[in-house]
């Protein structure tokens, strides 16, 4: 299988701080890779290189490369806008902006350059469909989406990321915030949307990344220990600190 | 009960009290002036000709537009720059504290640099343009400071949620962070047309103390008697109050004039107020879904 993204030999530092240490992963198309590891580990950090949100950090310096279908991110080929339409991002806590649902998930189109209101229509639909809250949402389209609760908030955050039609969406521990419920629709809706995307989901919670994921990186202190087939991973890990981490008898 | 915990209610009371007594003064204070005004009423006040006020009236409303105008956009700007590109450090807490006590500084020293500016630079006489930028010189930093504020006290996941869709830094101010920042930047707008409407010193030598217009020239903007010329010299209504208090005095209906004008002035500055804060609870509740 081709790789979607490959990262080669990523170093990267915040001012003098080393906070990924030569880095190695090649992530699948259509298959859900996770993250995993103790906190303050990288995982968030991996992450942000894949869409370059780390541009915005003072002091982020980078080295190695981050390769998407073969292009790489960092070197100048590509966009950082146009790169961050193909891989979107959801975060950590629901972040819609303070405006309507119908105007959280038209904004990304409308920046790319949809203007036609029955195109934006459709693709909001699609959209809120796709994300499974079409039903709950339709008939507050309107209404601001802060009056929402947090799981519906996070729903319509990934609503509003299909909405530019991305390749890849990267998910930073997106049910941290939620109840249970909540949490088990979104992965319920992870697994429907890997047919058409490829996801990388860092979470904290390792039951979440069996439960969802194909492939799963084990991160400790700025390296990536193991990566492989999430089954493989936990059943018979390679690694001691892996096997340590997974059986909970860290630290 | 504690010393501790006793000493609290105290203070909570004081503060209470303090606060109670302001309002009461202040609903003291608008309904003295406001009743002052009607009690010498006279009809000929409304009018534009002799002891009437329109012109006044207008003036000031013409006027505060026209500061707006120019206040609105800079403000907006420079607090955008400030929160959004400006260099973090020493220099730029300097020049937030240096914008902040401009505003603070007295109006007469405004008025006499707008005179020296727009006026004896320009060798123009008084005009209203020369009232309004004089005005906006001290209405812009409440506008920047505000929005700079409002600005930074939005969450980053706002910005980072509006790059994260691949939209550039300026569409994601313009887009996300203005409107979102909106309700509090009309708080710094209130201010700056308070600045409007209240000044006195800042406009004697600028926007000057005379009105003449002819209210059929009123769409011949180039005429110089058309109330539509923003260059032709136009008395606000505070000036008017003050003109009235001591060369107009000879006038034996004075009085009754500068009283009925402050209550004219305190009803249009309040019904601003009233009209922009009513937007600002709008917007928050449709951005906010009426939290
Ligand atoms: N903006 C930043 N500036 C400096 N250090 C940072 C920054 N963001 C994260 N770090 C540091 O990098 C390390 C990895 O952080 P992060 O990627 O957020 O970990 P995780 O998501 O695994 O919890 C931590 O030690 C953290 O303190
Ligand atoms: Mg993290």
């Amino acid at each position: 299988m081709e790789d979607k993204i490959t990262i080669e030999n990523l170093n990267l530092y915040y001012s003098d701080f080393h906070a990924l240490h030569d880095v190695n992963m090649h992530i699948q198309k259509n298959e859900i890779t996770a993250f995993i590891g103790p906190s303050g580990c990288g995982k968030s950090t991996l992450l942000r290189c894949l869409n370059r949100m780390n541009d915005l950090v003072e002091g982020c310096r980078i080295e190695g490369s981050v390769k998407l279908d073969g292009t790489d991110i960092y070197g100048g080929d590509l966009d950082v806008t146009v790169l961050r339409q193909r891989v979107g991002m959801v975060f950590q806590r629901p972040n819609p902006f303070p405006m309507s649902v119908y105007d959280n998930v038209a904004y990304g189109p409308k920046i790319h350059g949809v203007t036609d209101k029955q195109e934006l229509d459709e693709i909001v639909e699609t959209s809120l469909k796709q994300a499974a809250i079409w039903d709950d949402l339709k008939d507050r389209l309107n209404k601001s989406a802060l009056g929402l609760s947090g799981g519906q908030q996070q729903r319509l955050c990934i609503a509003r990321a299909l909405a530019v039609k991305p390749e890849v969406l990267l998910m930073d521990e997106p049910t941290s915030a939620l109840d249970p419920i909540s949490t088990s629709k979104i992965e319920e809706l992870a697994l429907q949307l890997k047919k058409d995307y490829t996801i990388v989901i860092v979470t904290h919670n390792m039951q979440q990344a069996v439960r969802i994921s194909d492939k799963t990186g084990f991160f400790l202190l700025g390296d990536l220990v193991e990566f492989g087939e999430t089954d493989q991973l936990f059943s018979m890990p390679k690694d001691e600190r892996t096997e340590r981490y997974i059986t909970g008898r860290f630290g | 009960m504690s010393r501790a915990k006793k000493k609290d209610r105290f203070m909570t009371g004081v503060f209470y009290a303090i606060g109670w007594i302001m309002l009461a003064f202040l609903l003291y204070l608008t309904f003295t002036i406001i009743f002052d005004g009607i009690k010498g009423f006279s009809p000929d006040f409304l009018g534009a000709a002799g002891n009437g006020i329109f012109n006044q009236f207008f003036n000031t409303i013409y006027l505060v537009f026209l500061s707006l105008l120019v206040s609105v956009p800079i403000g907006i700007g420079a607090g955008v720059y400030l929160a959004e590109y400006a260099k973090e450090g020493k220099f730029l807490s300097m020049v937030e504290v240096s914008i902040e006590s401009l505003s603070s500084l007295p109006s007469i020293v405004i008025g006499l640099f707008g005179y020296l500016v727009f006026i004896m630079w320009t060798g123009m006489s008084w005009n209203i343009v020369a009232g309004a930028l004089t005005i906006s010189i001290l209405s812009i930093p409440l506008i920047t400071t505000e929005t700079n504020n409002a600005i930074r006290s939005l969450p980053i996941e706002y910005k980072e949620g509006s790059l994260g869709l691949g939209a550039t830094k300026s569409e994601t101010i313009r887009k996300v962070l203005i409107p979102a920042a909106m309700p509090q930047i009309l708080t710094g707008v209130i201010m700056a047309a308070g600045r409007g409407f209240g000044e006195a010193a800042a406009l004697l030598y600028t926007s000057g103390q005379s009105t003449y217009v002819n209210w059929h020239n009123f769409w011949k903007i180039t005429s110089p008697t058309s109330p539509l010329n923003p260059f032709r010299s136009g008395e606000t209504l505070s000036l008017h109050i003050w003109v009235m208090r001591t060369e107009g005095a000879l006038n034996p209906k004075a009085t009754e004039i500068a009283n009925f004008t402050s209550a004219v002035l305190v009803i249009l500055a309040l019904l601003f107020t009233l009209v922009t804060r009513r937007i600002s609870d709008k917007m928050r509740k449709r951005n906010n879904g009426g939290k």
